[in-house]
């Protein structure tokens, strides 16, 4: 499934400065995969130890995908993936 | 960084208002102008004295509308209740927005507050000047 996903500006020395690129996938596992092998780096930034950072929002379309299965959710054709640093603190 | 003064005033008010739970949000401004000009108070997620977190639905609701404004976070503010105005190692750990002012106030004097910005990129915290104005000066137009 070939989608595009949204790069917020602290990933985009990963894309060569592109604000959303294009990745192919069945679930977001498999984006970030294909995001990995064309822009190296961005995996360790995403996921950690298995599971995506605590810290990072990942959205298929409106959805934040840790309320539809995480790193498993499905990616259809045509999806928008998102993701945005948190922005928090102490 | 200048700060106009209407919107220094929102900050410590929200703050005052949230106190002594954290508040935070963002100035918006035009992308590349570095110019704050739009006040926009997120709600503490966290609804904590020592964290604060945009809601992550309201996150996504937020950067869809600066994209489609054309606008960036120029001013990523939130206050300290217990604390000085100086980014905690949370903070640090945390930022990521490294073209934004981090903008810290401290709510723990009732009738002082104390109010700093800061860059903070990989890790290195920049402190730099707020000058307070009443306007900003027009902005050159564009060649």
């Amino acid at each position: 499934m070939a989608v595009t996903v949204s790069i917020p500006t602290i990933l985009r020395s990963h894309t060569g400065g592109e604000k959303s690129v294009a990745a192919s996938g069945n679930t977001l596992a498999e984006i970030i995969d294909d995001l990995e092998a064309n822009h190296g780096g961005l995996k360790a930034r995403l996921v950690k130890e298995g599971s995506l950072h605590r810290f990072v929002n990942v959205y298929v379309n409106d959805e934040d995908v840790r309320f539809s299965g995480g790193l498993d959710a499905k990616i259809a054709d045509g999806d928008t993936v998102t993701i945005l640093p948190a922005v928090a603190g102490g | 960084m200048q700060l106009r003064r209407d919107l220094v005033e929102a900050i410590v008010a929200h703050a005052r208002r949230d106190h002594p739970d954290e508040a935070c949000g963002v100035i918006a401004g035009p992308e590349g102008s570095d110019r704050a000009e739009r006040f926009i108070p997120m709600v503490n997620a966290a609804r904590s004295p020592t964290f604060y977190e945009f809601d992550s639905t309201d996150l996504l609701k937020l950067y869809r509308e600066l994209d489609a404004n054309g606008e960036v976070p120029v001013v990523i503010y939130h206050s300290h209740t217990a604390t000085e105005a100086y980014p905690s190692r949370t903070d640090i750990n945390l930022a990521a927005e490294p073209d934004a002012h981090y903008v810290l106030v401290s709510t723990r004097d009732p009738h002082e507050h104390e109010l700093r910005s800061y860059r903070i990129v990989d890790g290195e915290v920049t402190p730099e000047p707020v000058d307070i104005v009443d306007s900003y000066d027009p902005l050159l137009p564009e060649d």
